[in-house]
């Protein structure tokens, strides 16, 4: 006879509680297949903790959100945001689907070079670009956001030197109604400093001024904002176009749309409550088309949006250290994988799901991470179905910022495997290894020896 | 030997009522075996023995389990702790 | 013959700070149109309701808005696949946001409801309460969203202390110095989060209308009130039918601007020189609903009858200084029909 899955014993007092305004969450479904592919053939395979990133839900979404804008606005691009993911794969799926690259260093600007990516469609933002990173963004002729005054001179000064026209935007910040406003990068609209430097660049006539771009915030709840600053990059084009008869050819909106992931202290989740593609897309080209850009004069509209496109196409697989009780009582649950893999759950209650059948019984669990450190917590309550030892978890909606803000710390970092549109699974980063991370380091020759 | 309060029964639907304490609680189907195999006052070892025959589980985690979910019942004034110590 | 319908209602928590559930049911079942089943919508076992079999016919458990609309459709799903629901009136602020955006599949599994839309939802929040009142030139009284303590000390004009701190959901003090509502920021927004509005203090009397719009700008009913007792949660425990023809007018102005769907209840002031303020829009039907039926308007009946696409004519009179009187009542409940709802989710 085939034995049946074991799931500890549990006891739990029956609250009787009237409904407060907090009730506890639960996550229903088990996750046991990503993609069609089962969660414990890839941990067999990879180990554990992995990451997975779905292919096909990449370009799902991306399609979702290139058809939101392009079925309102005429002409619409969009910069894959690098610093999202920068993973080669992943980037360069979005480069199949016809994404740009919109880039924050150095480093991340060699890096879509070697992926292929003409660096006519660079976009260069960030506030700091080396003169080096500059007078190579002005050789390949990209696209440079200038963020303030003194890069501002500096491309000036490389311009007359190098002999070349570099094509540049600036970045503007601006008031939107929404807190806090992010007014650290760029010029301001309200102030006057954005039509200084728009002054500047056009009497200098050694830059091209191609564009304008802002960038109003993170994680944006509210689509209305960037109404707010769609009208007030038009009514700066326009500006540009009325003083200097020069026609502004991009506005980039940036990104900041939220994912469909639950802020810590919200009260609905995120998948219920977050603004979607259609909605952001509204607000934005509306207000340009109701500006008084003619209709033919329309200038392209160039998007940056790396949370929202990546977030959902990640994952992450994690396994059952140990379940254990608190001096108080309170049940915890030790995962495999923690804030060194997952810095997003410092902000996010993520949704966990076990990626194996389970009966309706819950516990209210604390999950922590593997890490010998306090702070190490991946979620603070959850009601999760009972969890045995070397049983799996599966994080949703990773894909952003994770793969690029994860730690080497205490551990080193785990294998990611993409699987492709026919469920085919490939490695695309792998796991480090001590010689990988050893190999950075240089030990003195009077410190190789010690006796103990 | 641990004992649990003769007045103390789980249901079928893995509902236990303590009518000392006024509490109520719910179980989970092993935490029910369990709780009926305590009352028919089989050893831990006879216990264990049923469960492995069942259930996909090794006998460490079992015994973890075990000592875990009988510190539960005594948090829950549920086993008889006087009788525990008669015995 | 007359009709019969089954309807889920939820808000079955008739305790001291009462949902609206049971108020709603008697009045469905007082309803001269229609004959009910009532299918009772419970997320915790205690809720008084579930236990009120001469009133409730059935109650199952069902998910908090917190695990989202997909647990909850489900469940809506599930039990629909017994009960055939007919109607859901929805009655917990809380849920209010997951029903409107559902409001469209569970019609499609033959579930009625009658809400407001979520554009009228969302613009009467707290906090957009003075574009509220600038757009629909209602008067309300000056207020701000806040961020940060440091903008306690650059009070906009008109406001001064003392002044009324809010959460963004829930919470309220009036604070009468920057000490106070320093205090107050801090303690609110550890709970709500941000933004804390500060609102303008208006001195006077607090009125309450319930009432029904037809979400085609008429007024199907409005019924005034006073409150003569209050709790120490804030709550009426008593109060009275009156007559103001100038809250009347009011009430048809927000209806007739907002084009206002479904059962509301508007929390007024009255100051010194007669003039009314709206503090506050609850966009439900409120606990003391069943005082609206007992002077002559039977705001869930019509609110029923309107989602059936039935024809409604609007109340125009009621009884004035009639009196609701709350009183607390124990049940006597075996320990197996909690058992039953809280193991089973279903009584």
């Amino acid at each position: 006879m085939q034995k049946q899955r074991y799931e500890r014993p549990v006891i739990k007092k029956l609250e009787t509680n009237m409904p407060n305004k907090f009730g506890t969450k639960t996550e229903y479904t088990p996750k046991t297949h990503i993609d069609g592919v089962a969660v414990k053939e890839l941990v067999k395979e990879y180990g554990s903790p992995l990451f997975v990133i779905s292919e096909k839900t990449i370009r799902k979404t991306y399609r979702e959100a290139k058809k939101a804008f392009s079925t309102r606005y005429p002409k619409v691009q969009f910069g894959w945001s690098y610093k999202t993911n920068y993973l080669s794969a992943v980037c360069n799926v979005f480069h199949q689907e016809g994404s740009w690259a919109e880039v924050v260093s150095g480093f991340e600007y060699q890096k879509a070079l070697l992926n292929g990516v003409d660096g006519k469609k660079i976009i260069f933002n960030g506030p700091d670009k080396t003169v080096d990173d500059l007078e190579m963004a002005i050789e390949n002729d990209s696209l440079i956001h200038i963020d303030h005054l003194d890069e501002l001179y500096t491309i000036i000064e490389l311009a007359g030197k190098m002999n070349k026209k570099p094509k540049v935007a600036i970045r503007v910040n601006m008031d939107t109604g929404i807190y806090p406003m992010w007014d650290r990068f760029g010029f301001n609209y309200e102030n006057g400093q954005a039509w200084d430097a728009l002054n500047k660049i056009v009497r200098s006539e050694k830059l091209e001024l191609v564009g304008l771009h802002t960038h109003i915030g993170t994680f944006m709840l509210s689509a209305n904002a960037y109404s707010v600053a769609a009208y007030k990059m038009a009514d700066l084009a326009l500006g540009i176009q009325k003083k200097y008869n020069h026609e502004i050819k991009y506005i980039d909106m940036g990104g900041g749309f939220s994912s469909k992931n639950t802020l810590k202290g919200a009260y609905l989740p995120g998948s219920d409550t977050n603004p979607t593609f259609d909605d952001f897309a509204e607000a934005i080209t509306s207000a340009l088309i109701n500006s008084d850009f003619k209709p033919d004069q329309l200038p392209l509209l160039i998007l940056e949006t790396g949370r929202a496109l990546i977030d959902d196409a990640g994952f992450l697989i994690g396994s059952v250290i140990s379940n254990k009780r608190l001096a108080d009582g309170k049940r915890t649950t030790i995962l495999d994988i923690g804030v060194n893999l997952l810095f997003t759950s410092f902000w996010y209650d993520h949704k966990i799901s076990p990626a194996q059948p389970f009966t309706q019984y819950t516990e209210d669990t604390v999950l922590y991470g593997p890490l010998c450190m306090n702070i190490d917590v991946i979620r603070e309550n959850a009601n999760l179905p009972l969890l045995n030892k070397g049983e799996q978890v599966v994080v949703h909606s990773v894909g952003a910022y994770n793969m690029t803000q994860w730690m080497q710390f205490i551990t080193l970092r785990p294998n990611i495997v993409m699987i492709d549109e026919k469920g085919k699974h490939h490695l695309i980063r792998e796991k480090e290894s001590m010689e990988s991370i050893n190999h950075f380091e240089k030990v003195p020759e009077h410190l190789k020896k010690f006796e103990l | 030997m641990t004992k649990i309060k003769s007045n103390v029964a789980v249901s079928e639907s893995g509902f236990v009522f303590n009518p000392i304490t006024g509490e109520s609680y719910s179980v989970n189907p092993v935490a029910a075996e369990i709780f009926n195999m305590l009352k028919e006052n089989k050893s831990f070892d006879e216990i264990e023995k049923e469960l492995l025959e069942k259930y996909q589980v090794d006998a460490e985690t079992l015994e973890k389990d075990f000592n875990d979910f009988i510190s539960m019942l005594k948090q829950y004034q549920i086993i008889d702790e006087n009788n525990e110590k008669e015995v | 013959m007359k009709k019969k319908y089954n309807i889920a209602v939820s808000g079955l928590n008739a305790i001291d700070s009462p949902g609206p559930g049971v108020a709603v049911i008697r009045a469905l079942r007082e309803a001269a149109s229609f004959d009910v089943r009532i299918i009772g919508l419970a997320y915790e076992s205690l809720e008084p309701g579930i236990y009120m079999h001469d009133l409730v016919d059935k109650t199952y458990h069902v998910p908090y808005p917190t695990t989202g609309i997909e647990n909850l459709f489900k469940r809506l799903e599930h039990i629909s696949s017994i009960e055939k629901i007919d109607m859901i009136i929805p009655n917990f602020d809380a849920e209010l946001y997951s029903f409107i955006k559902l409001e469209k599949r569970l019609k499609e599994i033959g579930m009625h409801t009658f809400l407001p839309t979520m554009k009228q939802f969302e613009e009467r929040h707290k906090h957009n309460l003075p574009e509220f009142g600038k757009k629909y030139d209602l008067h309300v009284p000056r207020s701000e969203p806040i961020y940060t303590v440091n903008d306690l000390y650059r009070l906009p004009e008109g406001i001064e202390y003392p002044l009324v701190v809010k959460g963004k959901y829930y919470d309220a003090s009036i604070v009468y110095n920057s000490e106070q509502a320093k205090s107050a920021f801090n303690k609110i927004s550890a709970k709500w989060g941000l933004p804390i509005i500060i609102q303008e203090f208006v001195h006077g009397t607090e009125y309450n209308v319930t009432g029904l719009g037809d979400g085609k700008g008429n007024t199907i009913s409005a019924v005034p009130m006073r409150k003569q007792y209050i709790t120490d949660k804030g709550k009426a425990w008593g109060g009275i039918s009156i007559a103001d023809k100038k809250m009347l007018e009011l009430t048809d102005k927000f209806i007739s601007q907002t084009k206002w769907r479904g059962g509301f209840e508007l929390e007024l002031m009255k100051d010194k020189k007669n003039d009314f303020y709206i503090l506050e829009i609850n966009p439900r039907i409120p606990a003391w609903v069943y005082l609206a039926v007992g002077v002559g308007q039977n705001i869930p009946e019509a609110l029923v009858n309107l989602a059936m696409g039935e024809k409604v004519e609007p109340y125009k009179t009621y009884d004035i200084g009639k009196m609701f009187i709350r009183y607390a009542y124990d049940m006597i409940v075996d320990i197996k029909e909690f058992e039953q709802i809280s193991t089973y989710g279903e009584l």
